[in-house]
């Protein structure tokens, strides 16, 4: 068993060797950890609006554009290098599977797709390298992720807590089916609190569907504490995480399409963005 | 879900460089578009309207992000004659058909017939191209005031020595607006823009060609439409791949292909004349940091609303100015490394290029030339393998038998060859054939392994042939080496 994590070097990424870690100890699996090097930044390039064709402009500036990429590029991978050297030691020294390590020249989700197939988990930070800016921003690249993955996804958060309580967003859809599965088959969450939370009006309804959840980890031999509340998702989700002292969220991404999340929003992308804990997402 | 991604990084992953190469674009593509024009020897609104709308429509259908199209020489030259034997209508009609079959020729997926035109053949048509556009500027510089060669050669060294003191502003606008205040000031008699026809003064309007729709027509414009639909497509898949090599990416060709045909059969009920991607105007932008659809269509919107707005001033660029732009961008284009590696390179692929060369400046159709080039150069390299072949036998002790064996590449070009290399005239009992270790490509070769066992019956002698079925693998039109496994192995090493 393998999982991958994706390291670049911002203030997620040692959380994520954490997170790493810890998932690594509990599955128990190896660990490969990617760093991609992205398109080349375009700064570098020189700029020239003389608007004139000299001769043998082609062959000066093909020869000019890739002295540039190249410097850029070795320095890329020079710091690529150091990032997943400095990623592969704080695994190392949490955990006793095997680490790996890959430097690629990639679309971060492309290699997310083409890796993730014969991997058990994911874990990639929250924010990407500019998280410094924007703080309340989430990255494209994450939704994009999250909506790519098959496989359950964790989203790190800037700090590594141990985790004891859990709470699972439980809203009786596939992808939160599927979590539920994970979760009894998986040795990762011995001794690990379960919290189930609905989020709706309080009647029989609810209750039934609650229960065949709580029934279903039951029968894995996991009690889980129900709680239904009604309001808002993210702020319920919010509210009852800090009373319980949650410290992983469980849920399903994205189960609405592009289009209606670009309209109304998504509930997705509101709880990644307002939560302070680690993420599994199943999709 | 990733198109969207994609789509987004196309046209804003690179907002402010991809506008300001537009601009330079712009300014670049207005003495053009004009100079094409009147190649073509219609008004120079006619370019402008095609330029502003191919460059707006394949930025955004095309597949080759960072590459500009506009009205080109190269599908200019071709319409030469159409214009000036039918007149206008007709060139409109040719571009909408033009459009038309190169959106067929992108569903056909024709793009990979690229791969058949070589690097010579390429370069030839690159030269080609530049000579047709120096060309077309004698008229300009033949019998008119030797003001003209001053103001042509001032344009020039505006042009190229300006940017080595600042690279800010384009230098070829400096020349324009250079030039054109010397003429104005002096009060110089020179001929302009102006006296070339006339320039755009509304927004381009759709109108149906006033032709009779009738089979005549289309045998008048058909021959014009596949003659600029194939420049059209080699010029655009050759600037593709110039645009994929400078910026390291790859772009999509055969929407591309559909992308240039949509661009011109909109444009010819707008208006405008057929054309292309651009080779120079491609690396101009490329030069000025553009490498998203932006830069295209912002190129375009720019061209035309600087000609509506500054019509009147356009007008009165001189036309020294405009030369001396064109000779630039002729300079720009052809391959000069060429020329010293004409020494260099093996004299076939010289031979291929220079015909090339050759043949489009005497035929002015630039489809021809590279038709001939990729015909020599698929000649040239058949003589190649044909000499991948050998033939040796030995005697059996008796000296009664003689064991052939042929290796190698057996086809049309070595199948004489092939008949020769057996000795008819030795009186044996037997002869073995050994063509296991051979290919047998075509059936010229059959038919000469079929008369060398003929020949030898003749003579009394007995044949027996080994291997014909291994060797005659390759036989079939499909070899469908990917589909069976270790057939690959087979056929390189046996």
């Amino acid at each position: 068993m393998k999982i991958i994590a994706f390291v670049d070097g911002s203030n997620y990424s040692q959380s994520v060797c954490d997170y790493a870690a810890w998932a690594a100890q509990g599955l128990p699996a190896d660990v490969e950890l990617f760093h991609i090097l992205g398109r080349r930044s375009r700064t570098a390039e020189p700029v020239d609006l003389s608007g004139n064709l000299r001769f043998g402009e082609r062959t000066d500036l093909l020869d000019q554009l890739s002295k540039a990429d190249e410097q850029w590029m070795q320095l890329a991978q020079a710091r690529g290098r150091a990032v997943l050297d400095d990623a592969v030691a704080r695994v190392t020294e949490k955990t006793d599977q095997s680490v790996t390590m890959r430097l690629r020249h990639d679309d971060f989700v492309d290699s997310l797709i083409d890796y993730e197939k014969d991997a058990e988990m994911v874990i990639v930070g929250k924010r990407g390298e500019a998280s410094g800016f924007a703080r309340e921003h989430l990255g494209s690249n994450l939704e994009r992720a999250l909506r790519s993955a098959e496989k359950p996804v964790l989203v790190a958060s800037f700090e590594y807590k141990p985790i004891d309580t859990c709470l699972i967003a439980y809203d009786g859809g596939k992808s939160i089916g599927k979590s539920l599965d994970f979760i009894c088959a998986s040795p990762l969450f011995k001794g690990v609190k379960f919290h189930l939370l609905l989020v709706s009006r309080d009647d029989a309804a609810a209750e039934a569907k609650v229960q065949a959840a709580k029934d279903r980890l039951k029968s894995a031999g996991i009690d889980a504490a129900v709680i239904i509340r009604d309001g808002h998702a993210e702020n319920v989700i919010h509210e009852v995480s800090s009373e319980i002292g949650a410290n992983l969220l469980i849920m399903g991404a994205y189960g609405h399409s592009r289009v209606r999340n670009f309209i109304i929003g998504s509930t997705t992308t509101a709880v990644v963005r307002a939560c302070r804990m680690p993420l599994l997402m199943f999709r | 879900m990733h198109w969207l991604h994609d789509l987004k990084q196309d046209w804003v992953g690179n907002v402010r460089a991809d506008l300001l190469a537009g601009l330079v674009v712009a300014l670049a593509l207005i003495p053009e578009a004009i100079a094409f024009s009147i190649i073509a020897g219609v008004d120079p609104k006619i370019g402008l309207y095609a330029s502003f709308s191919i460059a707006v429509i394949t930025a955004i259908v095309g597949g080759r992000p960072g590459m500009i199209s506009a009205a080109t020489a190269a599908t200019a030259v071709v319409m030469v004659t159409l214009v000036r034997d039918h007149g206008l209508q007709y060139l409109l009609a040719c571009t909408i058909l033009t459009g038309g079959i190169q959106i067929v020729a992108g569903y056909l997926k024709l793009a990979r017939m690229m791969t058949f035109v070589s690097r010579s053949v390429m370069t030839g048509f690159v030269n080609a191209l530049a000579i047709l556009i120096f060309m077309a500027q004698l008229p300009e510089l033949i019998d008119v005031p030797m003001m003209t060669y001053a103001l042509v050669a001032l344009g020039l060294a505006i042009i190229y020595l300006v940017p080595l003191v600042f690279k800010s502003i384009p230098s070829p606008l400096i020349c324009i607006i250079v030039v054109t205040s010397l003429v104005w000031f002096f009060d110089l008699d020179l001929r302009t823009v102006g006296d070339m026809g006339a320039l755009p003064d509304t927004l381009p309007m759709f109108l149906l060609p006033d032709i009779p729709l009738n089979f005549e027509t289309l045998m008048i414009i058909l021959p014009y439409s596949l003659a600029v639909a194939a420049v059209g497509l080699l010029e655009s898949m050759m600037t593709a791949q110039i645009v994929d090599e400078l910026t390291d990416t790859t772009g999509d060709k055969n929407r591309e292909c559909i992308g240039q045909g949509t661009a011109n059969l909109v444009t010819g009920f707008f208006g405008g004349m057929a054309g292309c991607a651009m080779i120079g105007q491609s690396i101009i932008n490329i030069k000025s940091g553009g490498r998203g659809r932006l830069s295209c269509f912002f190129a375009g919107v720019a061209l035309l609303f600087m000609i509506l707005v500054l019509g009147d001033l356009v007008s009165q660029i001189p036309m020294a100015a405009l030369v001396a732009i064109m000779i630039m961008v002729s300079i720009g284009t052809f391959n000069w490394t060429s020329i010293k590696n004409l020494r260099e390179h093996p004299r076939s692929s010289s031979i291929v290029m220079l015909s090339t060369v050759l043949l489009v400046v005497y035929t002015h159709n630039l489809a021809i030339g590279v038709f001939c080039g990729v015909l020599l150069s698929a000649l040239f390299f058949a003589a190649k393998i044909a000499q991948i072949f050998r033939v040796t036998s030995t005697l059996s002790d008796d000296g009664r038998a003689r064991t052939y064996v042929v290796e190698g590449q057996v086809f049309f070009a070595s199948a004489e060859v092939f008949e020769a290399s057996f000795d008819y005239r030795e009186a044996l009992d037997r002869v073995v054939i050994d063509v296991s270790r051979a290919h047998i490509w075509d059936i010229s070769s059959v038919a000469a392994v079929d008369m060398v066992t003929l020949k030898f019956r003749r003579e009394g002698t007995q044949v027996e042939i080994i291997g014909m079925n291994e060797a005659s693998e390759t036989i079939v039109d499909k070899l469908g080496i990917s589909d069976k496994p270790g057939a690959l192995d087979k056929l390189l090493g046996h």
